[in-house]
């Protein structure tokens, strides 16, 4: 009898060895939240939510898996994850399949891939084991071939035109940049010519780019077109108030004032029924979510670990800032789901990839310090 | 040293850079709490007014489905508008005493209460739901004048899918039904979402719900304001919806009809072809069901009776019903083996009625044999021995590989239901089929005796309706085959063009001329001299065709057990013919359920088709006066 609770215990034991639980329950009151969101989105059928549900499963087991490999094994794939990733994009570029006026996916007979989400892992990746490798002999070359490896991706995603994930990869890229050390002087030098390039850059964008940003400035310019989707979800934001109007009472969710309800603007939809106390929690958990991984990239042992942790939480920071920035009308609208909220298997199976690396930083440090 | 850089003060940095994005985290995010705080509450009460008076809606407009006609224009599915009493939940208060009220004044069947509670349960908050449907003009004026008693209940304009001939070629034109969660899940796939908001009826069956998203049309938008009850105050712009494509089939209706009365009350399917195009002259299986009864959601009583019933109405035997071919499959036999060069046509044996293999006798139907038989009068007088010696001379695996080639045992891809996969692959029997089937290794042996009877159509060999029809309009058409379909023409509304639905040859087989005027003439002669004489007595065309009886198997058919058939059930009839035989105008395939001998239930029917549509009248004796009645009917 001992000797069955104690096989168990210790099966219990190993399976959970590389869970990181902090992480695990901070995401998981996120995901709750999101799902009870979903759920009020989708009202008319609980198709979406029970498919969300079934993601949630899925990612769950990638994030298991991924945390029981050792960070070493995790540098080996950087490479060739980061080819794969490269050689996806430029078919894409060449064979892509167009939808909305976006070459985004790829046709791989029974189904269709999105390559520029492989990217947003592969990034990272790459650009740790490059500064891993270089550590002990860095040199501003390095800071530029980095730059190289980031923008090319980076070009490609943008070309497609897909902006939200082109600034998630450069995001990703760019924190492995900063943490590794790129001097302030350049940082700061980068900043000024950006500003200087502005106009220029204004000119490269698509027009509905400009549109969109233009529209931020001022809404009103175009309340049918582009300027529909900022003026509703902000009027649901704010007629939400303080305490919100109520699960499942959201007007402007239930009259289908707001668009694509249940992916990007889900936090319309939420911040409508659960008001600025909701809002609040929200961004509470996901500076939780931040500071565990912040924690765990301060403690980790080497400087490929360092790097990787310290740009995937940042990571999870750009998705929910610019995501609810857009949703609240003080950034551009990008198509930039909300992590761990927003309906989609395969945003929440690349979410779980990263809780997946920093659970398997955090829980295989203590083995490389003996 | 100097090039290396020291470690201490690399971990220094990082985490003093770990500390600045800390803050910079802590920042961003107060930003954003600012924000909320600035909506939420300093301009609380401005957001509030907003959403209450919340203007802009964008309603859709349901597009008119697309019509479906025959060959010649007679329409088989279009939509009719009617008055409709809807209520709007959010609006009527208490719905329970709404109806009770509405009662007094309108018709209202328990039924009706049935329906508005299960569409209630599915419904969204703000959509009105129909509590009765095609109101009498008398019923619409009784209800205005009640008007005012009745806020949230109003009548509503909408359009209501009709199949004007009933149960005629129902399986081939399918009908529509409310979208269920399955069909959901369909359109998204098909990233079709933004275009069905405000649809919900969509094709489930046949062609309706193959050429759903040509059918559909193109849904348009209305942008009204409404106030925060969700109701319509004040249009501001439209764009109107797009009307679907119409469809006009090959089939001829007429002939159909025509077709299916000539099968009565007996079970079974005929499949013409026009061998040229592989378009689909007519597809009947019987019996047929009323495609109407599931427009507004079929009755659980009308479902159960349709589902029970013994003879299995909703199933398309066309395509779902796979049959032994039996002695259908001999002329198929004797061109392989003229292909092969392993028989001549005047290599002859000797029948003595019977033929011994091991220790096992398969017998001829005749008693003591046919005599001498050759080529000719194998096909013509249906004889068993000829081909039990040549399917033991060919071997399973060349008899595969031909029969495959004319594509027995493989879905046809006919243009009916969402996709291939609703179609039947029947059996087409060989060492590998039998592999996959069974399990145990000594079940998926392949014996040299079970190949003498796949000569004669039997054994494991079962074929839907479909698939013998298209091998026979291959042989009709000298060997170049044709995909069959049922749609000759999408007619786009928004252009008014016609997008023809371009007949492509799949293969030539490439068989030799010789072989085929071998196969062509024994043909002939089934009518002229042999099984088929009776049936084609005075027809003035040269047709060719071949008798067939099938032992019964159940309708499934993909499973051969000796023990289970009963002797008391009679055997399927099968024939097959195509006519004229120098330039094939129709090729067919009937079969007959439990219709005993080929030559006496099926061949007659055939005949009927080949009269009809080569000379536009039917066989003498055969019921005039139906004919005239159909002719009535559609000829205004």
């Amino acid at each position: 009898m001992m000797d069955i609770v104690g096989t168990l215990r210790r099966t219990w034991a190993n399976a959970v060895a590389h869970i990181d639980f902090p992480l695990l329950l901070i995401t998981a009151a996120i995901m709750a939240v999101g799902l009870g969101t979903v759920y009020s989105a989708t009202y008319d059928s609980t198709h979406r939510m029970m498919s969300q549900a079934g993601n949630m499963g899925i990612a769950l087991v990638v994030m298991w898996v991924v945390a029981r490999i050792p960070p070493q094994k995790l540098m080996s794939f950087a490479i060739p994850l980061y080819i794969v990733g490269v050689v996806l994009l430029i078919a894409v570029f060449l064979f892509g399949i167009k939808v909305n006026g976006a070459r985004r996916w790829l046709s791989i007979g029974i189904t269709r891939i999105q390559p520029s989400e492989i990217m947003k892992i592969a990034m990272p990746l790459m650009l740790a084991w490059y500064f891993h490798k270089y550590e002990a002999t860095l040199k501003l070359r390095h800071y530029g071939v980095a730059a190289l490896l980031l923008l090319l991706p980076f070009g490609l995603v943008a070309k497609q035109p897909d902006l939200g994930t082109a600034l998630l990869i450069g995001g990703a890229g760019f924190y492995v940049i900063f943490f590794a050390g790129l001097p302030w002087k350049i940082i700061i030098g980068l900043l000024a010519s950006a500003a200087a390039a502005a106009p220029i850059l204004w000119n490269m964008l698509h027009d509905y780019q400009q549109k969109r940003i233009l529209t931020l400035i001022d809404p009103t310019t175009d309340p049918l077109g582009s300027g529909y989707h900022i003026i509703q979800s902000t009027i649901a934001i704010g007629s939400g108030g303080a305490f919100g109007k109520g699960f499942l009472n959201g007007t402007q969710t239930h009259l289908e004032f707001i668009p694509e309800k249940h992916t990007d603007f889900i936090f319309a939809v939420y911040s409508e029924e659960w008001g600025l106390l909701g809002n609040a929690t929200l961004v509470a958990l996901y500076t939780l979510l931040i500071g565990r991984g912040l924690m765990i990239a301060s403690a980790a042992p080497t400087t490929f670990s360092r790097l990787l942790a310290g740009a995937i939480t940042l990571g999870f920071f750009t998705y929910a800032f610019i995501n609810m920035g857009m949703v609240s009308g003080i950034l551009p609208v990008v198509g930039v789901p909300l992590p761990f909220m927003s309906y989609g298997g395969t945003a929440l199976i690349t979410l779980f990839l990263g809780i997946g690396i920093l659970m398997s930083i955090q829980t295989h440090r203590m083995l490389v310090k003996k | 040293m100097g090039d290396f850089n020291n470690p201490e003060a690399d971990l220094d940095r990082f985490r003093f850079r770990l500390g600045f994005a800390a803050v910079f985290v802590i920042v961003c995010f107060g930003i954003l709490i600012g924000r909320f705080v600035w909506l939420q509450v300093i301009q609380h009460d401005f957001y509030q007014t907003r959403a209450e008076d919340n203007r802009i809606a964008l309603i859709p407009i349901v597009p008119n489905r697309g019509i479906i006609t025959d060959r010649n224009g007679i329409v088989l599915a279009h939509n009719y508008s009617a008055f409709t009493l809807e209520i709007t939940p959010a609006q009527a208060g208490n719905l329970e005493e709404t109806i009770n009220t509405l009662a007094e004044i309108i018709d209202i069947q328990p039924k009706d209460r049935k329906r508005f509670k299960r569409l209630l349960d599915e419904a969204k908050n703000f959509e009105s739901i129909p509590i009765r449907t095609r109101l009498s003009d008398a019923e619409v004026a009784k209800f205005s004048a009640h008007r005012y008693r009745f806020p949230g209940v109003e009548v509503k304009a909408r359009l209501f899918r009709q199949y004007p001939l009933g149960t005629v070629a129902s399986h081939a034109i399918g009908y529509i039904g409310r979208i269920t969660e399955r069909d959901l899940k369909w359109i998204e796939d098909s990233e079709k979402q933004a275009n069905y908001k405000g649809t919900d009826h969509i094709g489930k069956t046949g062609l309706e719900q193959h050429y759903e998203f040509e059918l559909h049309g193109e849904t348009g938008y209305e942008q009204v304001e409404i106030d925060a009850g969700g109701r319509a105050l004040r249009s501001l712009k439209r764009i109107p919806p797009v009307s679907g494509n119409n469809l006009q089939l090959t089939l001829d209706i007429k002939l159909q009809e025509i077709t299916e009365k000539a099968f009565g009350d007996r079970k079974g399917a005929l499949v013409a072809i026009d061998p040229s195009t592989g378009g689909v002259l007519a597809l009947v299986s019987t019996p047929t069901y009323d495609p109407n009864l599931f427009v507004d959601g079929i009755t659980p009583e009308n479902w159960k009776e349709l589902n029970d019933h013994p003879d299995k109405p909703m199933i398309n035997r066309t395509i779902n019903g796979a049959y032994p071919p039996g002695s259908t499959f001999k002329p198929f036999m004797a061109l392989a083996a003229l292909e092969m060069g392993k028989r001549t046509p005047q290599q002859a044996i000797s029948d003595p009625g019977y033929f011994t293999f091991g220790n096992h006798t398969f017998r001829d139907d005749k008693k003591g044999g046919h005599g001498v038989v050759d080529m000719y009068k194998s096909i013509v007088h249906s004889c068993d021995t000829y081909y039990y010696v040549l399917a033991n001379d060919l071997g399973i695996d060349s008899i595969a590989k031909f029969m495959g080639s004319l594509g027995l045992g493989q879905r046809t891809g006919i243009d009916l239901g969402k996709d291939d996969s609703g179609e039947s692959k029947g059996v087409l029997p060989s060492p590998e089929w039998k592999k996959q089937r069974f399990k145990r290794p000594e079940q998926q042996k392949w014996y040299a005796g079970e190949t003498i009877s796949i000569g004669i159509g039997q054994g494991y060999n079962a074929y839907t309706p479909i698939q013998l029809a298209q091998a026979t309009a291959t042989l009709a058409n000298n060997g170049v085959m044709f995909r069959p379909h049922l749609v000759q023409n999408i007619v786009d509304t928004k252009s008014g063009e016609k997008r023809p639905v371009e007949p492509k040859p799949l293969r030539d087989l490439g068989w030799k001329q010789k072989n085929l005027d071998v196969i062509h003439r024994a043909m002939i002669g089934v009518n002229k001299e042999g099984t088929g004489t009776r049936a084609f007595a005075g027809a003035p065309y040269s047709v060719g065709g071949k008798t067939g009886t099938a032992q019964v198997f159940s309708l499934k058919g993909a499973q051969y057990k000796e023990s289970a058939v009963k002797k008391h059930l009679r055997d399927h009839a099968l024939f097959i013919a195509y006519a004229p035989v120098e330039n094939p105008k129709i090729a067919l395939a009937v079969l007959v359920e439990n219709g005993g001998f080929g030559a006496q239930s099926a061949a007659p029917i055939a005949r009927m088709v080949l009269d009809y549509y080569l000379l536009g009248k039917l066989p003498a004796g055969a019921a005039q006066e139906d004919s005239e009645a159909i002719e009535e009917e559609h000829e205004e």
